[in-house]
């Protein structure tokens, strides 16, 4: 309703001088209709603002530009031998200082915004002869139909900070070469362009064409992965549960409590053990000589150091984790599906595989498509498994800093946690960003829930 | 010709329990796969023998010397927890795990208020950015969330606060209003009609979310806090990369896993099972009585996407 009167405003009034004195003034049509506290407050960011921006603010900016000029250098001391180090400028912190310094400045913009807005605001409750709110009247609005303001306050400062900030530092360091050669204080990064993203899709010599290879390869198996870890989960699961809810089957809760007993089961304490199951001389491997399939130490199974047992191993291992999920799920559906379809089958001289085909698979599929898409992007990124479980390996020379069972996002643990290859972690997070949106966008788009999310209710 | 429908009711019938015996088998081999490795960690944190490799399943009777040359032998014992509690230069269980709580707690209230009221905003106000924030959190979600950790690092660095609980809280709670897809879900399937009625009434939109719409929405409230509450017993990544070597700040995760290490993991192995055990039991508890509610919320997130 606010936003009609802004717009109509705009027309038929033509701003008053103390609405105009407030593009250069803040919170000056405020002050002039006797709203001290929201003047006041307006003026001082106003103040605030212009202040920061000349204590450093301005340099900040230029800095970002620059990303600084100074190396660290030595420097020879007058009047004696030694000479003492210097440090420079440090790349790093002049990213970080020029992105809070341009967030600082988007909230100006926004309070800026804000001012215009209200001063038009009063200007025209002055016209009609209407009253003009007093600071209190307005802090009343805050718990009512301006709500969502405070609701969203604190969350919103959060998630600037804590997840704003720091990806949009990321992604700018993707173009820069802040890399193991230009590791900050000693030396100053640059930016680079799209240099990285050549390299990494293109390739080129000597590294450049090692990244690119490497980057392939883990791609090419990340996906194999989420395709084998989300549908052997999902029919395994379903299967499962069709089981379990089976007409005649005793006991149904304590089945499904036995499963459901390690989804409460802290994952990392779950994969540590499985790890040591599957190592060379786990449980399992003795239990294969015990008996008598294996023959000795020397012929156990080298479920974690051969590349395609280790593939095999983890998709197992996984399914271990992920069919209770599927199975809590699909049990909740399956309920859900109405018994007479089932009789009207029977009647019809349908018999259990038609049956499942034609009406449980179809409902349940129906349903938990959104599902299936958020556990495939899920596993694309899933970091805990393959890092608790093989820790990447086998490694294999093939590749820049990664292994055989590698993901994209391990890889990119590995890149920023050992080798200090932030720009390149940045290129791979981002490429990683670009095929979960795609993913995502399409099929997303397609679905009810999103195209029909304001009717729905 | 009766009797020829007889006895194929009796094949069917045959059919059926042979059906359900090869049901109940496949549920009995199900339950041991998923049973062994809990069962192995519950042995070995009561074994006698150390090391990680074993060569039975059940622990086996383990011989070694005491002091006054005796032959001592023994196959459980209750040391494990013993030593586990018993701070041992660096590795002080009991205060890790005070930690953890502490950080659990706190990182629960926060994320579960920020979650929670961003879903009723996104459900029940409607304003000029809705859309664009929705569709801003969406984005932000896909971006690898190890990617902005370095980050972080530097933005709890330059106030101070890495290596401190509180930075860790910060970290598990801040981007929690991101997370609000589930819950928002839930929101817009309690009646509109109630608002309105109670708007009608007087209530401003603060107290039709205190008093109408977070009294209806106690399974999705709790899905929210219990979720919440178990991230710091499990996240270990973010917390190692936080705390270093700071011991004294670490969180079970971080402790057991460093436990697990080349050099430690011979003698640390037992105290590793029973650390495990301790901090699992009251997770799984916690979850078997609040299971409803988790059902309630992963289901109604899956339809609802």
């Amino acid at each position: 309703m606010s936003k009609k009167l802004d717009s109509e405003s705009k027309i038929e009034v033509p701003d008053s001088i103390a609405t105009k004195i407030s593009f250069v003034i803040m919170g000056f049509g405020n002050l002039a209709h006797k709203q001290f506290v929201k003047g006041a407050a307006f003026l001082l960011i106003e103040v605030g603002y212009i202040l920061f921006m000349l204590m450093g603010g301005l340099q900040n900016l230029w800095n970002m530009i620059t990303l600084g000029t100074v190396e660290t250098h030595e420097e020879k001391i007058e009047g004696s031998m030694f000479s003492r180090v210097v440090y420079g400028d440090n790349s790093m912190l002049f990213l970080l200082f020029g992105i809070i310094t341009l967030m600082i400045t988007a909230a100006f913009v926004g309070f800026y915004i804000a001012n215009i807005r209200s001063a038009r605001n009063v200007q025209q409750l002055e016209m009609k002869g209407e009253k003009i709110p007093s600071f209190i009247d307005d802090v009343k609005l805050l718990i009512d139909s301006r709500f969502h303001i405070t609701l969203l306050f604190l969350p919103i400062v959060g998630i600037v900070t804590f997840t704003l900030v720091p990806l949009v530092y990321m992604i700018l360091i993707a173009f820069t070469n802040y890399d193991r050669d230009h590791q900050v204080p000693g030396n100053l990064f640059h930016w680079v362009g799209l240099a990285n993203f050549k390299d990494v899709l293109l390739g080129g010599v000597g590294f450049a064409d090692q990244f690119s290879h490497t980057f392939f390869g883990v791609l090419g198996w990340t996906l194999i992965w989420a395709f084998f870890a989300t549908f052997t989960n999902y029919f395994l699961g379903i299967i499962v549960a069709i089981i379990i809810n089976q007409k005649g089957i005793k006991y149904k809760a304590l089945w499904r409590s036995i499963l459901v007993l390690t989804i409460a089961m802290p994952q990392f304490i779950s994969l540590l053990v499985m790890r040591n199951f599957f190592s060379q001389y786990g449980v399992i491997n003795r239990a294969l000589i015990n008996a008598g399939i294996i023959s000795d130490l020397n012929h156990v199974i080298p479920f974690f150091t051969d590349p395609t047992w280790a593939r095999v191993s983890i998709i197992i291992v996984n399914m271990w984790v992920g069919i209770p999920y599927t199975m809590l799920m699909s049990s909740g559906i399956l309920m859900n599906i109405p018994q007479d379809l089932y009789e009207a089958a029977t009647v019809d001289g349908a018999n259990k595989v038609q049956m499942f085909f034609k009406i449980t698979l179809p409902q349940i599929i129906f349903v938990t498509t959104p599902y299936l898409i958020t556990t495939f992007i899920g596993n694309i990124n899933n970091f805990n498994l393959i890092y608790l479980m093989t820790g990447g390996g086998p490694s294999t020379t093939d590749y820049y800093a990664a292994g055989k069972t590698d993901l994209l996002v391990t890889w990119l643990y590995k890149l920023t946690s050992d080798k200090k290859d932030y720009s390149l972690a940045s290129t791979i997070g981002i490429l990683i960003f670009i095929i979960s949106a795609a993913l995502s966008l399409i099929t997303y788009r397609n679905t009810k829930s999103y195209k029909e999310e304001d009717s729905f209710q | 010709m009766s009797a020829n429908t007889t006895s194929k009711t009796k094949s069917l019938q045959a059919q059926k329990k042979a059906g359900l015996i090869a049901s109940y088998v496949f549920l009995i081999i199900l339950s041991i796969i998923w049973v062994i490795p809990i069962l192995w960690v519950v042995l070995t944190s009561f074994r006698v023998e150390p090391g990680s490799f074993v060569s039975s399943f059940f622990p086996a009777p383990y011989k070694w010397q005491a002091e006054d040359g005796r032959w001592l032998e023994q196959t459980y014992t209750l040391q494990n927890y013993i030593d586990l509690f018993t701070p041992d230069g660096d590795y002080d269980f009991g205060r890790w795990y005070m930690n953890t709580l502490i950080v659990a707690i706190f990182s629960c209230l926060i994320s579960t208020f920020f979650a929670v009221s961003t879903a009723y905003v996104m459900s029940r106000m409607r304003f000029k950015l809705r859309k664009t924030f929705m569709n801003v959190a969406l984005v932000m979600g896909m971006f690898p969330g190890f990617m902005s950790m370095i980050a972080v690092y530097f933005i709890l660095k330059s106030v101070n606060l890495n290596q401190s609980l509180i930075a860790l809280i910060m970290v598990y709670s801040a981007g929690a209003g991101l997370g609000f897809y589930v819950c928002k879900g839930f929101f817009d399937t309690v009646p509109k009609a109630l608002d309105e009625a109670a708007m009608i009434d007087g209530a401003t939109k603060a107290q039709v979310f205190f008093k109408i719409v977070l009294p209806m929405s106690k399974p999705i409230i709790v899905y929210q806090a219990l979720t919440a509450f178990m991230g710091p017993w499990m996240d270990f990544i973010f917390a190692k990369f936080l705390m270093g070597t700071n011991y004294k700040t670490y969180t079970v995760a971080i402790g057991l896993y460093s436990m697990l290490e080349r050099e430690r993991i011979f003698t640390y192995f037992r105290q590793f099972a029973a650390g495990s055990v301790c901090v699992a039991v009251p997770i799984m508890v916690l979850f078997m009585c609040l299971q409803k509610y988790y059902v309630e919320g992963v289901t109604g997130g899956a339809v609802k996407g």
